[in-house]
């Protein structure tokens, strides 16, 4: 997603209000942007807490700033600035999120974001964007700019399966049908649900819907959804997320709260403890059951 | 007295000459109104009242900036806004009541002259980093203004904040250190010591200066801007200034006034304006000199 990121805010940068603010990221990949923003893409260093604080400023006067660094450094070591000086005035600062659940894999755990969203959600104003796929970018970066509040925007790896067309980009969207339940997958794991449960056949498959913006409050499942889930009573819900603060946990108050009742519920989140080895980001979706068997076998229980 | 022109960048909103009778006024309304609410955080409000009156009275103009890191000191900065005009005495007495938006540390909004909500020490720097960036991508001519407090430079993110603001050689940035010496819980040297604080920053490119932060004139002497680099202004001062008994002690930090300070306070401050300037300088610097060696 990074080099489709570099083009469509190469494409935004023409308006002088824009600024870019990098951690000291970006090497083989932000240099079309740098070259094209001129100053106002500035380098704030290895120093993100500040980076952020100086974009709630440029953001109060009006400029339209965008932050990147890998993950875990925005949202984690940026939480206080991010809370107290975006977020308590309002600010529409866009935190830009490369690596999102375990992308960084063997780098180990000082660089996974596993309760990104969840964290950045208990603020308030806050949306986070979870692009699916690569073809996501162009709208992800046209709705984040849009809005006048915060955003976080959660960068992966699209993982759409070969021969798919991925449909026109929308909060939730339906990949595929099914009559064994509702699959929400959120984000980049879409792309992987998506090549598993395309191999069941419609009845003993779950629909497949990708969720990309949250919290789920401020973009409920469509009607579509919910009718369904109304009919069939069986959820799963999967995302390289820990359960704490995740969509699973967000799902249940939700179809609590709106009155639908659940006979099958399955979760499927990364695990809430770092394993004592490392491994690549295949290797630590497996080990937290979000691997293609893992899925399956999630389709398999909603169904049986 | 540099004159306006000189040192204001981009209007002049509240100039006006500050005169020790106005700066011992807002002494008397500070403590009066700390005295009413029953808190405490007044010593380093004392320290910083003198400053902040002066920075807002001569220099800052309507479009200037002016950022509080120090939160705790907003009782300064709401009497310091209540001598312009910008705040009531209604407004003041709302101060740390429920329902209100006189907290004690800035509010997020409802005050327009307050521009972030600080509190939390280590961001108003950055804050401030950032809209002298922006003035300078847009081309305008502000001052921005900010006030830190000493023990603050041991956080990570001030440092943060003034290696980019260096870095950038942000000339329209300057930034307050009130240096009263005393922290949460002991003195600055004491406690994680970046003392003498103007040789540990001077490896960074700021234009420093060290003035008497209790002095208008040595202040004023301090802040003319550097056409090349931030200016970073130490000021020296004294915790609690001009409380008996109260003024440079750790209880200045926290405690709210007694009956025998507060009546001691404000018979202080109506002796001070009643004297000459000069009096009351040299009065400030006896009481300096013996009060730091406790």
């Amino acid at each position: 997603m990074r080099d489709a990121l570099c083009r469509e805010l190469v494409g935004r940068s023409g308006d002088e209000r824009m600024v870019f603010l990098t951690g000291d990221l970006g090497f083989m990949a932000l240099e079309p942007l740098r070259d094209a923003m001129g100053p106002r893409f500035i380098n704030c260093g290895v120093a993100e807490q500040n980076m952020v604080s100086v974009a709630a400023a440029l953001s109060y006067e009006g400029l339209e700033a965008w932050t990147y660094t890998i993950a875990p450094f925005c949202y984690a070591r940026a939480f206080e600035q991010i809370r107290n000086d975006v977020c308590l005035h309002g600010l529409g600062v866009k935190l830009l999120a490369n690596g999102g659940g375990y992308a960084y894999g063997v780098m180990g755990p000082t660089h996974h974001a596993l309760e990104d969203y969840g964290i950045l959600l208990t603020l308030p104003n806050m949306t986070a964007f979870v692009p699916a796929f690569t073809e996501d970018m162009s709208q992800t970066l046209e709705r984040a700019g849009d809005l006048s509040g915060p955003a976080y925007i959660r960068l992966g790896r699209g993982e759409k399966p070969k021969g798919e067309v991925v449909p026109t980009y929308a909060p939730w969207r339906r990949l595929l049908d099914g009559h064994a339940g509702i699959m929400i997958a959120v984000g980049p794991l879409a792309g992987s649900a998506w090549g598993v449960l395309r191999q069941f056949d419609l009845a003993s498959r779950p629909a497949l819907w990708a969720v990309s913006e949250l919290p789920i409050e401020a973009n409920p499942p469509p009607s579509e959804l919910t009718d369904a889930l109304s009919r069939t009573r069986r959820l799963a819900v999967v995302e390289e997320h820990v359960a704490h603060g995740g969509v699973g946990q967000a799902m249940c108050r939700w179809v609590i709260e709106a009155g639908i009742g659940l006979d099958r519920f399955r979760h499927l989140h990364a695990s809430d403890r770092p394993g004592s080895t490392y491994g690549s980001q295949v290797f630590l979706r497996r080990r937290s059951g979000l691997d293609p068997e893992g899925i399956a076998l999630a389709a398999k229980t909603l169904a049986s | 007295m540099p004159t306006a022109s000189v040192l204001v960048a981009g209007g002049a909103a509240y100039i006006m000459p500050l005169s020790v009778a106005s700066l011992n006024k807002a002494r008397c309304r500070l403590i009066d109104m700390h005295y009413s609410a029953k808190v405490g955080h007044i010593g380093g409000n004392l320290s910083c009242l003198d400053a902040m009156m002066l920075i807002h009275h001569e220099y800052l103009g309507t479009n200037d900036r002016f950022i509080l890191s120090k939160g705790h000191s907003a009782g300064a900065l709401y009497v310091t806004l209540w001598s312009l005009g910008r705040l009531t005495d209604n407004d003041l007495d709302q101060f740390h009541q429920d329902d209100t938006l006189l907290a004690g540390h800035p509010p997020a909004k409802g005050i327009p002259d307050i521009r972030f909500a600080t509190g939390s020490l280590g961001h108003g720097l950055s804050l401030a980093a950032g809209l002298a960036l922006a003035a300078r991508l847009q081309g305008a001519s502000r001052r921005v203004f900010c006030l830190t407090s000493d023990g603050e430079w041991q956080e990570g993110s001030t440092l943060e904040a003034a290696i980019f603001s260096a870095h950038h050689r942000f000339n329209n940035l300057t930034i307050l250190v009130d240096h009263n010496h005393l922290q949460g819980f002991g003195s600055t040297d004491a406690v994680a010591s970046m003392n003498p604080l103007h040789e540990r920053l001077a490896g960074l490119d700021f234009e420093i200066r060290v003035c008497d932060g209790h002095d208008l004139g040595s202040i004023r002497a301090a802040l003319a801007p550097d056409r090349h680099r931030p200016l970073l202004v130490i000021l020296n001062t004294i915790k609690g200034r001009g409380v008996p008994h109260f003024a440079n002690t750790m209880e200045s930090h926290y405690l709210p006034l007694t009956a025998e300070q507060y009546a001691g306070a404000m018979a202080q401050f109506e002796i001070e304006s009643r004297h000459s300037p000069a009096r009351v300088e040299e009065y400030a610097g006896a009481m300096a000199g013996s009060e730091t060696d406790q």
